[in-house]
């Protein structure tokens, strides 16, 4: 192939050139700080405000009730820490799911030091929350659920409608993790009676470092960033108005033909997910066949360690991600790998392939290709596989 | 993150492979952590090692310190090759990341754990050398699909 092949959308995305376009004239021309009184700066706040609009639009929520952020993982973190304080005198009993992203597993563990319980509800084999586990866990003191809309490395979608009933009924808050969902798929927040909700704009062809939680009106949330009255005096400092257009820009092309472009990347998705499953011996998809984000294709691939074949397939100019240890930082492979009941040998040699609209029928027959010539070489020079051969040869 | 000879070996990776009837063999590391190395010596009468192969499952740092560690003890003898050390492996591979110096402890060990294995065929006892401590279980077996 004579371009790089990029597969790695769930990392994050290449910015629209209408999102860049939009943003342009907020850098040097309208300048000016949303708070001022003159003209200048009222361009900014204009501009942020028909953003916040068209974010609410697309949630089906009240603009007062969509709060920037820096992006996800602040979200998240705003999301927990505040409303954990907020009340705090109800009860200390938090849930959420095994395979939530860091920056809510993470919080969940700073909660914890500071007296706060968590459960951690398991998933199925596919990486699905186990509902009469969660609605178990239910105590008189619980005030908080998170679930993540949809994973990041497996891109199993969850019943999020169901959890939502579950915590209405229960008078217990419910916060999702959307930044791998939000513009992706369809999210009506009154529809899945979700309280809050955490996206980010880079996800989907937005800029970097924006993003927003949206909190329902009547919920008691701290403030945390303390400072100034912007966003409804919830979260100081300056708007970051170039990210704020341009990631309203990302959420209108998002939402412009959403469904249309999901069936195109689910096309692609599967044609991908089914040449690999059919010409790679020893492979494993990981996640719900149906119940997955339109880009997500996520297998393992025994004998071989997932680092390696990210190595070798960017010398072939391809973008990916694996689960393995290497490229987790830690010894251990990804958390959500081992509670989909992966052993860790197979959790290393994971591979994460997440696809946009851009990408061709070519450039995944390419991928094809390379994947299982480089599988094949990683497997010749592994001793698990020399071991393998010889047993089946006895 | 790696540098060119690291990379070099990773892509061009020398002595990959097995050696029928080895001198001596020996595997470390573990699967669960992601790395597991194995050493295959052909030692003369001598004493001297007239070849060596690997195979290792693991990242590009473990690939490329097992291929590193081959050139090192190919034509040395046993008492030469107990000297190359995890220090000698990344020096010769212009170093690796601070998270990866584990892959080279582990090419050392192989190359012990090998001629551990000659030594205990042979009946003889190697000055200096200590039973390898991270031999992975045979029967240890993983999941298939």
């Amino acid at each position: 192939m004579d371009h790089l092949i990029y597969l790695d959308n769930a990392a994050t995305t290449k910015c629209a050139p209408e999102a860049v376009q939009a943003m342009l004239p907020y850098f040097s021309e309208h300048y000016g700080n949303p708070s001022s009184i003159y003209q200048l700066g009222s361009e900014g706040k204009k501009a942020v405000s028909e953003a916040r609009s068209t974010i609410a639009k697309s949630l089906n929520a009240d603009l007062a009730e969509i709060y920037f952020t820096a992006g996800g993982s602040e979200s998240d973190n705003w999301a927990l820490v505040a409303a954990a304080e907020a009340y705090e005198s109800k009860g200390k009993h938090i849930i959420t799911s095994a395979i939530e992203h860091h920056a809510v597993l993470h919080t969940c563990d700073y909660l914890k030091k500071r007296g706060f319980q968590i459960t951690y509800i398991d998933v199925d084999e596919n990486g699905i929350i186990k509902l009469d586990e969660l609605k178990k866990a239910i105590r008189p003191d619980t005030i908080l659920i998170s679930v993540m809309f949809a994973n990041n490395e497996i891109g199993t979608i969850q019943p999020i409608a169901e959890i939502g009933e579950i915590a209405r009924e229960h008078g217990i808050l419910f916060h999702t993790d959307a930044v791998q969902a939000y513009g992706h798929l369809p999210i009506d927040v009154e529809e899945l009676h979700i309280d809050m909700l955490s996206a980010s704009a880079h996800k989907i062809h937005g800029p970097k470092g924006i993003g927003f939680l949206y909190i329902r009106k009547g919920v008691k949330i701290r403030s945390f960033i303390h400072g100034g009255a912007q966003e409804r005096g919830r979260r100081a400092g300056t708007e970051n108005v170039p990210g704020v257009v341009g990631f309203e820009a990302a959420v209108k092309k998002a939402f412009d033909g959403l469904e249309e472009r999901a069936d195109k990347e689910r096309k692609l998705r599967d044609y991908l997910i089914e040449r690999l499953e059919k010409e790679v011996p020893y492979c494993r998809l990981n996640g719900d066949r149906t119940k997955r984000l339109p880009g997500n294709v996520n297998f393992s691939f025994q004998f071989i360690e997932g680092e390696s074949l990210l190595i070798m397939l960017d010398m072939k100019q391809i973008c990916a991600s694996s689960g393995s240890a290497c490229t987790s930082g830690s010894l251990d492979p990804s958390h959500v790998l081992l509670a989909i009941g992966l052993p860790h040998e197979i959790a290393h040699g994971s591979l994460r392939l997440t696809l946009s609209e851009e990408n061709t029928i070519e450039e995944l027959d390419y991928v094809v290709e390379s994947v299982k010539e480089i599988v094949e070489k990683l497997r010749q020079m592994s001793p698990l596989y020399e071991d393998f051969v010889k047993r089946n040869q006895k | 993150m790696y540098s060119e000879k690291v990379m070099d070996h990773f892509s061009n990776p020398r002595n990959m492979g097995e050696i029928e009837n080895p001198s001596g063999v020996g595997t470390v590391g573990n699967a669960k952590c992601g790395d597991i190395m194995r050493m295959y010596l052909d030692i003369d009468e001598n004493h001297v090692i007239r070849d060596c192969k690997f195979k290792t499952f693991g990242c590009g740092a473990a690939v490329a310190t097992s291929s590193m560690a081959t050139e090192l003890v190919k034509g040395k003898t046993i008492e030469e090759a107990l000297l190359v050390t995890n220090k000698a492996v990344m020096e010769a591979l212009d170093g690796l990341p601070p998270v990866k110096v584990h892959c080279s402890l582990l090419a050392e060990e192989a190359i012990h754990a090998a001629l551990w294995d000659y030594a205990e065929k042979n009946g003889i006892r190697i000055e200096g050398l200590q039973k390898p401590k991270t031999d992975i279980h045979e029967g240890e077996e993983e999941e298939e699909y």
